[in-house]
C-alpha cells in the first residue's frame, strides 16, 4: 500500500508553498480584490510559468515538463491555499486537460507549447445564464464554423485568448476553441462573488471556431474534463480548508472572553474537530481523485465526483466557521476570512455546483449497482 | 500512488494466503458475534485462536519469545485483511490481547506474564478490562470502586465497588481493574490497577439489558474480593499512569461503525415504492443523502488506506485516523432512520420476517445509539481531537487539585 505522495512530490510540494508564501502573501490577494481595472495578478502569473507550472503535466514534445497529474495536484493544494489570483485553474485543469484529451495533433501542437509558454490564458465557456446549462437549454450555434451566442458567466473570460466554448452544430452540442482576440469577440467584465478571480460575460457574433473532439459529443467530453478538473480543484478546496483552519486555531488561541482563550471552549474545541474531520474526509478523497486521474482509471467519474462532492463541503464549511470563529473582527473587509468565503463559492461553482455532482454520482452508483 | 504490495509485503501476503487455505475453516460454527449472548462460538473460536498462535499468527507483532512473530503493524494489518475472507468464528480474545495482557506484561513480575501471557495468546483463558463505573464512564479516574488493605497485615486488598459496561465479562476468566485506593488524594493519583480472577466468589457479573434488546455488556460486581499485593499493577496510587498504558493499546482496536450501509440502502431504494409510485431512489431528496455517505465511506476507507501507508512505510500513522467513530456512528444512525423513513408506514415494523434486510436498518437504527458513546463518545472524541491533534488547551478542570472525596458528585 502506497497511498501517499512521493518524496520528489512532497518535495515540490514544499517549494511550491515557499514560492507562494513569498510570491503570493494576501497583501498582493487584496491587490486585484481591491482594484476594479486588476483582474489578475499578471507578476504572480508570469513568475508561476517560470517555474514551469503552467507545463508542468504537458508533455515533454509540447515543451512541458512531462511530469505526472500527481505533481499538479501537489501544486494545486498550495494556489488554493493562497488563494492565488491567477487563471491557472482555466488555463491548466481545463484548456490544457482538454485539449491533451482530444485535442487533434495540430491542435496539440499549437496550443500545448503556448500554454507551457504562458502565452496563452484559457477559459471554459459553458453557463448561459441562470441554473444548469443543458441540452435543452444550450442556444449557442456553429454553422459554418462561426460561433454565435452569449456565454456568462465565463471565468477569466476578460483576460483569456482561448476559449473553450460549448454549442450546438446542426442541433448536436460540441465543444469549440475560440481565439478571444478576434474582433467577433465582445468581452463585458462582470461583477462576482469573488473578485480575485476574472470573470465576463462574451459575444460572440460569427466568431470563427475550430471543434475539438468529434461532433455531437460536446456535453460526454465536457464531463471527461469537468472530471480532471474536478480533482484538481478538489486540491485546491483542501489546501483552501486547511489555511480556514490553520487561521481559527491561531485565532482561538490568542482571543480572549470571559478571562480565558476561545480556544479552551468546547463550543470553539467542537467547531474545529469538526472542520478537520471534513477536512480529512476531502483529503483522502481527493487523494483517490488524483490516483484515478494519473493513471486514467476507469474510477475516475466516480472518483472525481466524490472528490469534488468532499472538497466542496469541506472549504465551504471551514471558510464560514472560520468567520464564525473569529466573530466580529471575522466580518470585516480587512481580515482575510472573507477572501476564502469568496474563494469556495468561485471553487465550488465553477465547474458545476455540488448537486450537479451528487446526482451524477448517484446515477453512476445506481449503475454500478444494477450491472451488480 | 498506488495499492500494490511492497514486495515484502506481497510475499508476506502470499505465505499468509497458503497458511489460511490450508488451516481456515471453510464454514462458519457457532455465534459470529463474540460478544453476543450465547457463548456456543466460544469452542469455535477458542480452537482457531490455539491454530493461529501455533503458527505465530496470534500476535503477529508481539516478541516472538512471548508466542508472537516479532512482525510490523502492516502485517497485522495484511493477515487481518486476508482472514477475513474466511468464515472464522468470533474474536473474543482482542481486548484481553489487544489492552489486558500487553499492560500486564508492562507492569508484572515474571512469573506472572509466564503464567498467563501464553494461555491468553492461544486462546485458552479470556481477559476484560474493567474501567467504566456507574458513575464515570468518559471521566474514568472518576472510578469509585475501592481497594483497601486487609486488616490482618497479610498486605491482601479488599475490593468492594462496581463496574459497568464491561465487554466480555460472562466468559471471562481475569480482568484487570482500576481501583480508588486512596480517597484523600486528589482523582488521579489515588487509584491503583490489580488483575482479579473473574472466577472468585467475590465477583459477581450482571448482563445488562440494553435498549435494543440484546445484552453484548455487563454489569460487574464485587464484594468484599480479597487480592494478594502480587497482583497490583504498578505503584500503590499510580494506577491512571498504567490505565493509559492499557488505553495507548487501544488505538489499534479502533473501529468503525458496521451495520447496513450505503449500498443496501441503495438496494433498498431501488425496490422500495417512493412518491408517485415510483421506486424512492427517484425522490432527489434521498439521492443528495445517499451522495453525501458515499462520499463519507469513501473518504473513511482512503483515510484507512493513508494509515496502512504510514504503517508500510514503518511510520506512525498520523492523527487522521482518529476520525473514523466521529463519521460512522453518526451516519449509521442517520443512514439507518432515512431507511426506516423510505419505508413510510411499514418502516415501524422489525420483524425479520417481513421488514426489508430482515429488519438491518431497524437493528441499526437501535443499536446505533450505543455505537455514538461505546470507546468515546462523540463529544470526547471531539475534544480529543481538539486537543491532541490541534493543539487546543485542555477544559478547565475543577476536579484536579481537590481530594478525591470532597469532589461534588451531584448525589
Amino acid at each position: 500500500m502506497n497511498f501517499d505522495f512521493s518524496d520528489d512530490q512532497k518535495f515540490l510540494k514544499n517549494e511550491a508553498r515557499k514560492f507562494l508564501e513569498a510570491q503570493c502573501p494576501t497583501s498582493r490577494v487584496r491587490k486585484v480584490l481591491d482594484e476594479d481595472a486588476k483582474s489578475f495578478d499578471e507578476d504572480l502569473w508570469k513568475a508561476v510559468g517560470e517555474q514551469g507550472w503552467l507545463g508542468a503535466a504537458i508533455p515533454e514534445q509540447y515543451n512541458g515538463l512531462g511530469l505526472g497529474r500527481l505533481e499538479l495536484c501537489v501544486i494545486a493544494e498550495e494556489l488554493g491555499r493562497a488563494v492565488a489570483p491567477i487563471p491557472f485553474a482555466s488555463t491548466v485543469y481545463f484548456l490544457a486537460e482538454a485539449v491533451m484529451l482530444a485535442g487533434s495533433e495540430e491542435q496539440k501542437a499549437y496550443l500545448l507549447p503556448r500554454i507551457a509558454a504562458g502565452e496563452v490564458i484559457g477559459a471554459m465557456a459553458v453557463s448561459e445564464g441562470p441554473g444548469v446549462t443543458s441540452a435543452s437549454t444550450l442556444q449557442a450555434t456553429v454553422e459554418g464554423g462561426t460561433l454565435n451566442g452569449v456565454k456568462l458567466p465565463v471565468t477569466d473570460g476578460d483576460i483569456a485568448n482561448v476559449a473553450l466554448v460549448l454549442a450546438k452544430e446542426n442541433g448536436k452540442p460540441g465543444l469549440f476553441i475560440a481565439d478571444l482576440t478576434d474582433a467577433s469577440v465582445t468581452r463585458d467584465a462582470l461583477k462576482t462573488l469573488d473578485p480575485t478571480r476574472d470573470a465576463a460575460r462574451l459575444t460572440f457574433k460569427d466568431a470563427p471556431v475550430r471543434r475539438l473532439g468529434e461532433a455531437g459529443q460536446g456535453f460526454e467530453l465536457l464531463e471527461q474534463i469537468n472530471d480532471r478538473a474536478a480533482v484538481l480543484l478538489a486540491f485546491e478546496q483542501c489546501g483552501g480548508a486547511d489555511r480556514c483552519l490553520e487561521m481559527a486555531k491561531s485565532y482561538a488561541l490568542e482571543r480572549y472572553a470571559f478571562g480565558r482563550v476561545i480556544g479552551s471552549y468546547q463550543a470553539i474545541k467542537h467547531k474545529l474537530a469538526d472542520i478537520y474531520v471534513k477536512n480529512e474526509l476531502a483529503r483522502s478523497n481527493a487523494y483517490y481523485g488524483a490516483w484515478a486521474l494519473n493513471t486514467d482509471a476507469p474510477e475516475l467519474p466516480v472518483a472525481a465526483s466524490a472528490a469534488r462532492i468532499a472538497g466542496s463541503e469541506a472549504y465551504w464549511f471551514a471558510s464560514k466557521e472560520n468567520i464564525q470563529t473569529h466573530g466580529g473582527i471575522g466580518f470585516t473587509w480587512e481580515m482575510d476570512c472573507h477572501l476564502h468565503y469568496r474563494r469556495s463559492r468561485q471553487l465550488s461553482l465553477v465547474a458545476g455546483a455540488p448537486r450537479v455532482w451528487k446526482e451524477r454520482l448517484v446515477s453512476q452508483l445506481e449503475r454500478r449497482n444494477a450491472a451488480a | 500512488m498506488d495499492f500494490k504490495d511492497t514486495p515484502e509485503e506481497a510475499a508476506y501476503r502470499q505465505q499468509v494466503r497458503e497458511w489460511l487455505a490450508a488451516n481456515a475453516p471453510k464454514k462458519r460454527e457457532g455465534d459470529p458475534d463474540p460478544l453476543g449472548e450465547s457463548s456456543d462460538g466460544l469452542a469455535a473460536s477458542k480452537a482457531w485462536q490455539a491454530k493461529k498462535a501455533a503458527a505465530g499468527y496470534a500476535c503477529i507483532t508481539w516478541p516472538k519469545e512471548w508466542g508472537g512473530q516479532g512482525g510490523n503493524p502492516i502485517q497485522q494489518v495484511i493477515f487481518g485483511q486476508e482472514e477475513s475472507a474466511f468464515p472464522t468464528p468470533g474474536n473474543p480474545f482482542q481486548i484481553g490481547l489487544g489492552m489486558c495482557v500487553p499492560t500486564v506484561m508492562t507492569f508484572a513480575d515474571e512469573d506472572t506474564k509466564k503464567r498467563f501471557v501464553g494461555p491468553a495468546i492461544r486462546g485458552e483463558e479470556i481477559w476484560c478490562q474493567l474501567f467504566s463505573e456507574p458513575s464515570g464512564g468518559s471521566d474514568v479516574a472518576g472510578a469509585r470502586t475501592r481497594a483497601e488493605r486487609a486488616p490482618d497485615g497479610s498486605g491482601d486488598w479488599i475490593i468492594n465497588g462496581q463496574k459497568v459496561w464491561t465487554t466480555g465479562a460472562q466468559f471471562s476468566d481475569f480482568g484487570i481493574v482500576i481501583c480508588r485506593t486512596n480517597p484523600d488524594a486528589p482523582k488521579h493519583k489515588g487509584m491503583t490497577m490489580f488483575w482479579i480472577d473473574m472466577k472468585d466468589p467475590g465477583v459477581e457479573v450482571r448482563p445488562i439489558h440494553q435498549m435494543s434488546g440484546g445484552s453484548g455488556f455487563n454489569e460487574v460486581f464485587f464484594t468484599d474480593l480479597r487480592v494478594k499485593d502480587s497482583q497490583r499493577l504498578g505503584a500503590v496510587d499510580d494506577g491512571w499512569r498504567v490505565s493509559l498504558v492499557t488505553l495507548m493499546n487501544e488505538r489499534l482496536a479502533v473501529g468503525g461503525a458496521s451495520g447496513a450501509g450505503w449500498s443496501a440502502f441503495l438496494e433498498s431504494a431501488r425496490q422500495t415504492p417512493g412518491l408517485d409510485g415510483g421506486a424512492a431512489i427517484k425522490d432527489q431528496a434521498l439521492r443528495e443523502k445517499l451522495a453525501d455517505w458515499y462520499v463519507q465511506a469513501e473518504g473513511l476507507k482512503h483515510t484507512r488506506n493513508r494509515t496502512m501507508t504510514a504503517l508500510s512505510k514503518g511510520e506512525t500513522p498520523g492523527p487522521e485516523s482518529s476520525i473514523g467513530k466521529i463519521i460512522s456512528a453518526v451516519q449509521m444512525q442517520e443512514l439507518a432512520n432515512s431507511a426506516v423513513e423510505m419505508l413510510d408506514q411499514y418502516g415501524i415494523i422489525n420483524d425479520p420476517s417481513l421488514a426489508p434486510l430482515r429488519g438491518a436498518f431497524q437493528a441499526s437504527l437501535m443499536s446505533a445509539p450505543g455505537m455514538r458513546i461505546a470507546g468515546g463518545t462523540d463529544e470526547i472524541l471531539r475534544n480529543i481531537i481538539a486537543e491532541r491533534v490541534l493543539g487546543l488547551p485542555g477544559d478547565i478542570r475543577v476536579d484536579k487539585d481537590v481530594a478525591f472525596k470532597d469532589l461534588p458528585t451531584g448525589r
